[in-house]
């Protein structure tokens, strides 16, 4: 009963998603109030409607629920409360509800922090939203309802995948929805700003601290991601360019553009057309990822629910979403022509550069990752494009962009001389240079080139972006919570290409055979295994070793790394064991068994591996603190958009 | 003006292309070399530089040629149903690491189990040109009479092993399809 409630509101919600779409774009062009008065009430009810259906959908994993099909699918009655709930979204069809659910959240957050900005804008933001909303709740609807019975009912469930009962896991889909369809705020006010045929540079404060936050959600997402597969896959690597991770960075890329692209639009009222584009780009690409994984148009270890009637769903309402989208922009772009100019070095050409470079990056992944589909589709040949191309390709544009960071965060506008910075930026390259060699020569040893050039970049990056507010304190400006957040996330930045290098060319990795009492040597650390034994958890079993690692006869850590068998799903999972540290992980996950008691295992050495997800972390961290920025929060008018800017960046 | 127009434009080809791909059969196969004479190769194997690989050995019996690599996550995926073919002993398997490294390689047959009769160390991916290699893994079979037999791209299966590969070799091809070779539907 309390499931077909949950169908019954879903419909509901569907209803208030189309009022608030017509509403709202009627109510726009036809300047009619008490429409625009309906389209708020409207995003209120299909929240409330929405969360119930999810809510039900919840009860029905919380109670065990086995006659709906979902249900029985994806939990089981020995699964632990915890990861009943996020069994919720343990596989297609919860997983959209989510979807949902979190874009009728972003639309609430929208009517409830516009207060003070046009109603006609809003009102077309709203109804922008809307018909996103419109699209997916008829996408559940039609081809992925969860809440279908199922006759007689099931005596157990089928239990959640293992790979996804993980703390890590369970919070990673939401937070990485939270962030993907964030960016719907910035493409419904992108479109809003096109039909009204109007940008100012108003319109750009607007948008940023709501491309701010879906960026910063995107990054704390995909860094859990990364994080999740680190321990959990059982291979310790961190990023394996597979075409689901492209489909999560591509739309981050873009996000980074937007908001630098939006600073010079708010700041200096130039790149209007470019930043619209770029809002669109981030959402389009946001809807590819869902397409690509959903449709199972490329193969990956992730498409799990794949089905081509729901990829031809996807593709057609997103055809007409951002076909729309870019047909408006086409018509309505080259009014936003700005006639204002700037000279060749100068902050506005740094971040112009910035954009041109993430965008190559981002569409040499969507090359490497669609490729193979061209090809298909051209009745050529199917092909892979495997990790190597993309870690080889990815760092083209991507170098030259870090490197350009340390300069650009201390250029002007209009017209930068670096007169005053010259002296202080030679000597964040000297420093830069001489803190790599220390690292490279003095801690670790000398590796190649490239080691060198990924330190000088993130020990430049650091020392810049941490100079950059000392120096703006000491010219007597004050500091704004925006180029706080900029410092910290570039900061962050540096952190993270201070992992990537060091794990990179630093990392020991050795695979053999252990039994009992025998020992291997990784590096400078030895380990040896003390026993086996077998234990069983809530819904597997396992085998559990014991490995203790001693340095110079010195413990070091003692480590229980398992291999389980989950009751239900049958499939063997590796739980490896980790010894972190700020300085190196030491990372043991056991293989197979090789008969004779011993089994085969893998013993890895990451240096600094930690700093890559602590990297993400200060970046999202440096974005959260940007939108605190007073001139968000203020009632601003068009027409004097000057001075709340003058400190901002 | 046209600018403006360029990503609607680049949209549009996009979607058409996605159209045409959603419901592609994954596993049709379009190898030209399918019925014609197996590409020779002599090769170093991956255990041991100074010894040689060489597809004289394999002539006038069938054989499987399996293309893998460390780095491909799907050969770790198939790795298990290789090693149960393999323990099977109807035909040998012979492997052909495409683009890899050979210390991760030896690792790899160490820690994962070894099913192929002899590995071939195709590290400039130059034999893989010859065969038409892709995209790893492939697998594909030849007949006594040393023409390709059949080819078969994504992880194997035992499934696909009991369907396309084990009618080919026990018996004459009696198949039609099996000379065409056209899909594994």
């Amino acid at each position: 009963m309390i499931v077909e409630l949950g169908h019954f509101a879903l419909i509901l919600a569907l209803c208030l998603t189309l009022a608030q779409a017509f509403f709202g774009l009627g109510g726009a062009a036809t300047r009619r109030p008490h429409w625009i008065a309906v389209t708020r009430r409207a995003v209120a009810g299909q929240f409330v409607m929405t969360a119930c259906a999810f809510a039900s959908l919840a009860y029905a994993f919380y109670s065990n629920d086995f006659s709906v099909l979902y249900v029985a699918q994806n939990s089981n009655s020995q699964l632990p409360t915890f990861y009943r709930f996020a069994a919720v979204w343990g596989a297609h069809e919860g997983s959209l509800l989510l979807w949902l659910l979190v874009l009728s959240v972003w639309t609430l957050a929208v009517t409830a922090f516009s207060r003070n900005q046009p109603e006609i804008m809003i009102s077309r933001v709203l109804g922008v939203l809307g018909v996103i909303s419109v699209g997916f709740a008829l996408f559940i609807l039609l081809t992925s309802s969860p809440f279908e019975r199922l006759w007689p009912a099931a005596q157990d469930g089928r239990d959640l995948n293992p790979l996804l009962q993980d703390p890590a896991l369970a919070i990673h889909p939401p937070i990485l929805y939270t962030g993907y369809v964030g960016f719907s705020v910035a493409f419904a006010f992108a479109v809003a700003a096109m039909l009204e045929g109007k940008l100012e540079s108003v319109w750009a404060r607007w948008v940023r601290p709501w491309a701010t936050m879906a960026w910063l959600f995107l990054t704390v997402g995909i860094a859990l991601g990364s994080w999740w597969a680190y321990y959990e896959l059982g291979w310790g690597g961190w990023w394996f360019w597979d075409s689901v991770e492209n489909a999560s960075f591509m739309p981050w890329l873009i996000g980074t553009a937007l908001i630098h692209s939006l600073a010079v639009t708010e700041k200096r009222g130039l790149f209007k057309s470019w930043t619209l584009l770029l809002s669109i780009s981030a959402f389009s690409l946001s809807m590819l990822g869902t397409f690509m994984v959903r449709s199972g148009i490329i193969e990956s270890v992730h498409a799990f629910a794949s089905d081509p009637s729901r990829g031809l769903f996807i593709l057609i309402f997103m055809g007409i979403c951002v076909g729309t989208a870019l047909a408006l922009y086409a018509w309505r772009a080259p009014n936003f022509r700005s006639n204002v100019g700037f000279a060749v070095v100068s902050r506005e050409s740094f971040l112009l550069m910035n954009n041109i470079l993430l965008v190559a990056a981002t569409a040499l992944i969507l090359l490497g990752t669609l490729y193979p589909v061209f090809l298909d589709a051209l009745k050529l040949d199917k092909i892979s494009v495997g990790a190597p191309w993309f870690a080889a390709t990815f760092l083209i544009p991507i170098l030259p962009m870090v490197f350009l960071m340390v300069p650009g965060m201390h250029a002007e506008w209009k017209h930068a001389s670096f007169g005053r910075t010259k002296n202080l930026l030679l000597g964040v390259a000297g420093a830069a240079v001489v803190l790599s060699l220390l690292l490279a020569l003095g801690v670790y040893q000398w590796h190649s080139v490239l080691t060198m050039v990924g330190f000088i970049a993130a020990f430049a990056v650091a020392l810049s972006a941490l100079i950059e507010p000392v120096t703006r304190l000491r010219n007597g400006h004050s500091l704004s919570a925006s180029i706080v957040g900029m410092s910290v996330a570039h900061f962050g930045l540096a952190v993270f290409i201070l992992g990537v290098t060091t794990v990179e060319s630093y990392h020991l990795e050795t695979d053999l055979s252990l039994k009992p009492g025998s020992s291997a040597q990784l590096g400078a650390y030895e380990l040896k295994m003390n026993s086996l034994r077998n234990v069983a958890g809530p819904n597997y079993e396992a085998v559990e070793s014991e490995v203790a690692i001693t340095r110079a006869g010195k413990e070091v850590a003692v480590l229980h790394p398992q291999k389980r068998t989950y009751r239900v799903q049958t499939n063997p999972m590796t739980e490896a064991g980790i010894d972190a540290g700020w300085g190196r992980d030491l990372f043991v996950a056991m293989g197979d068994p090789l008969g004779d008691g011993s089994w085969s295992m893998r013993l890895q050495y990451k240096p600094l591996v930690r700093f890559i997800w602590l990297g993400a972390l200060i970046i999202a961290l440096g974005g959260g603190i940007s939108v605190t920025d007073r001139r968000y929060r203020q009632r601003v008018t068009a027409e004097a958009p000057a001075k709340a800017a003058a400190e901002s960046i | 003006m046209w600018r403006y127009l360029l990503p609607v434009g680049l949209f549009a080809a996009l979607v058409a292309f996605f159209f045409i791909g959603i419901d592609r059969d994954k596993e049709t196969l379009p190898s030209p070399l399918i019925g014609k004479p197996a590409p020779q190769f002599e090769l170093t194997a991956v255990h041991d530089p100074d010894k040689k690989v060489a597809s004289s050995t394999y002539a006038g019996k069938p054989y499987v040629l399996n293309v893998w690599a460390t780095w491909c996550v799907a050969c770790r995926q198939e790795h298990k149903t290789l090693l149960e073919i393999a323990s099977r002993k109807e035909v040998p398997i012979v492997g052909l690491d495409w683009k890899d490294d050979r210390a991760l390689a030896q690792q790899w047959l160490q820690q994962l189990g070894n099913p192929y009769a002899e590995t071939a160390f195709d590290d400039e991916g130059r034999v893989a040109i010859d065969w038409g290699v892709y995209g790893a893994p492939e697998t594909f079979l030849i007949g006594a009479d040393g023409k390709v037999l059949f080819k078969h791209i994504a992880p194997m299966t035992m499934e696909v092993w009991e369907r396309e590969f084990l009618p080919r070799i026990n018996g004459p091809v009696a198949d039609k399809r099996a000379v065409t070779g056209a899909r594994t539907e």
